[in-house]
């Protein structure tokens, strides 16, 4: 680079002599003088190439669009450089196709949605077929359930979850109990700051916030590991040595879930009521004891076990989601980010819409009517 | 700077090169020297350190000890822009492709070029092709995404890519692993003439004593932390050596007769 001559072009009435290197690193420097030199140029008839004294197919190319895709009349040029000029030559004028504009593409569009709906309706619910013969096939032969699996799973899910749940749920509680406590004061209605958390956490904000935390936590892992399982085509090796992914993988992933999702609920509306109950404390005087004297009889029992079964049901769905999503990646990283971040939005949001339907089928259980 | 020319400075000079990985010393003193216009393949047992020196080569990885030269100047000279110009004169193709999976072929094989800078698209498009042409691909090709290709085509392909602005200095990482006979042979000749077209300098790591036989012109061997030996084939043949007279043994027959791929 250091010692190689600089391209140069030279013009003299009906004479354009080029010399130098034409080659892409040599030309970059002075590309912007070169083209509004060839620009000015290129009508010349006499081209005098043979003091070039290297070309590559963009040096070619360059001279070859500048004199509009033809010899000009009278070219010298020295044997070595036809190949330059051969390989771009039936190459320079192609034009690239135009852009097909298809006055359908809208309905196509929708039509494309609504099928690949139905494709994600059928892979889903084979998944879910084959988790269920799973299920079947395991009860009958208890040998190959796969303990391991199922406890690391639980593990991951669970246990490792628990230091970021509790500390979301008690940030939450003293959020919550906080601000309404400055609006149950003016009322003078101090006490009922016990119904207001305790249903509201029991019930509704401690399965929702665990389901959002481990949907982000638990269910972008398990998309992201069966993604590249399947692109390292361990999926099809697993396939290969006899033992179904269902039964290895996703069967433990979905049960783990579905266990450790109540107990993760308690954990963390336990975190929330804590909170709540410090702030509650602090901002209306109200004693920690008396608070857990006053919290079984103003929220009837039924609420924890609404929570609790709506854990298991979000847990179950965020782990088949999240495998769902999983199966779909093909191998390219594009791929493998957009089903991602859909198993994660399609996992809080059908967490969302489960809960509006146990909100909807509950509602005459467990709430205290006066 | 170098103010002896180009032409005198070796294309890579490893002076001396240690490495260290993993508690072991891989390389011990090791020296080499690619010239101008070599079809270097370097050979030796798994494990040696092949790919490692490879990458030291490309500037992945720095050796323990030592120092690689490129071009005559070491990897970390100058600044930003000259070190990437250096890097910017060196193709390499590693041995699965490296093809940008979310781009198609013909993006993947634009990319370079598009990156370089002050080329227009309709510029970079006759470039594109006529990479393509030249690792044969079809231009029914360019649309299609790495996911869709196969073995061979990912490979041609990514040639194009590191081809994509006309480097001076191919490295090639197992250019043949994965390919059947044919197109292995193939994809040899391509090199070759690759090699005689555009003046490259080519260095690889092979296993496959057939695309050895058919493809170097010069042959180094790396075992025993060093370069063992390096020459012509028929020069490393001659060197008395275990390693060697084993690593050799079963492929007597390229002495003889050097097979010529561009025969009919």
């Amino acid at each position: 680079m250091q010692a190689r001559p600089q391209p140069h072009l030279e013009h003299e009435g009906a004479h354009c002599r080029l010399s130098g290197d034409w080659t892409l690193a040599a030309l970059r420097p002075r590309l912007v003088w070169l083209r509004a030199r060839l620009l000015v140029v290129r009508a010349v008839p006499v081209w005098d190439l043979s003091q070039i004294s290297r070309i590559d197919s963009f040096g070619a190319l360059l001279l070859w669009r500048a004199w509009g895709m033809r010899e000009p009349e009278t070219l010298v040029m020295p044997p070595g450089l036809h190949s330059a000029f051969d390989r771009i030559k039936p190459l320079a004028g192609l034009r690239p196709p135009s852009p097909h504009r298809d006055p359908w593409l809208p309905v196509l569009r929708v039509g494309r949605t609504v099928l690949d709906l139905f494709d994600q309706l059928r892979d889903f619910t084979h998944m879910l077929g084959m988790v269920v013969s799973e299920v079947v096939r395991l009860l009958i032969e208890p040998r190959s359930i796969p303990f391991k699996e199922f406890s690391a799973a639980l593990y991951k899910a669970g246990v490792q979850a628990m230091p970021i749940s509790a500390l979301v749920g008690f940030l939450i509680g003293i959020v919550l109990s906080y601000l309404s406590a400055l609006q149950l004061r003016n009322f003078g209605a101090d006490a009922l700051i016990i119904n207001i958390l305790g249903i509201g956490i029991i019930r509704e904000l401690g399965p929702v916030l665990v389901s959002i935390l481990v949907a982000g936590r638990s269910g972008s892992a398990i998309t992201a590991q069966l993604g590249v399982m399947r692109v390292t085509e361990e999926l099809d090796a697993l396939s290969a040595i006899g033992v179904s992914p269902y039964q290895r993988l996703i069967w433990p992933k979905v049960l783990a879930m579905a266990i450790a999702m109540p107990l993760l609920v308690l954990w963390t509306s336990a975190a929330a009521l804590g909170g709540g109950m410090l702030a509650a404390d602090l901002q209306l005087e109200i004693d920690w004891r008396f608070f857990l004297m006053s919290l079984p009889h103003v929220v009837p029992v039924q609420n924890l076990y609404i929570g609790l079964s709506k854990g298991a049901v979000f847990g179950v769905a965020i782990a088949l989601i999240a495998c769902h999503f999983g199966l779909r990646i093909r191998p390219n990283t594009e791929s493998l980010s957009r089903n991602t971040t859909a198993s994660v939005v399609t996992a809080i949001t059908a967490v969302i819409l489960i809960d509006a339907v146990f909100a909807m089928l509950t509602r005459g259980i467990g709430v205290p009517l006066r | 700077m170098s103010t002896t020319g180009t032409t005198s400075v070796p294309v890579i000079e490893l002076r001396d090169v240690c490495t260290r990985l993993g508690g072991h010393w891989i390389h011990r003193n090791l020296d080499l020297k690619v010239e101008r216009g070599d079809l270097l393949a370097l050979v030796g047992g798994s494990g040696a350190g092949k790919t490692t020196l490879l990458r030291q080569m490309i500037g992945l990885s720095r050796p323990t000890l030592g120092e690689v030269l490129l071009f005559g100047e070491r990897h970390q000279a100058g600044h930003r822009a000259e070190r990437f110009a250096r890097l910017r004169r060196m193709g390499v193709l590693f041995q699965h492709g490296a093809l940008f999976s979310a781009f198609s072929v013909f993006d993947n094989i634009a990319f370079p070029l598009r990156e370089f800078g002050g080329l227009h698209e309709d510029e970079i498009r006759p470039l594109v092709l006529s990479k393509m042409a030249l690792v044969e691909l079809e231009p029914r090709h360019a649309g299609l995404m790495p996911a869709e290709l196969s073995g061979g085509m990912v490979k041609r392909a990514a040639l194009a890519r590191s081809l994509a602005l006309e480097p001076e200095l191919l490295l090639l990482d197992e250019p043949t692993a994965g390919l059947d006979p044919e197109r292995s042979a193939g994809f040899v000749r391509l090199i070759r003439q690759l090699h005689g077209e555009l003046g490259l300098t080519v260095v690889f790591v092979t296993h496959d004593l057939d695309t050895l036989s058919a493809l170097a012109n010069r042959v180094a061997v790396l075992a025993e932390h060093r370069i063992l030996a390096a020459g012509t084939l028929d020069e490393i043949h001659a060197v008395e050596h275990p390693f060697i007279q084993k690593f050799f043994r079963y492929h007597a027959t390229v002495d003889e007769a050097p097979p010529e791929p561009d025969s009919d």
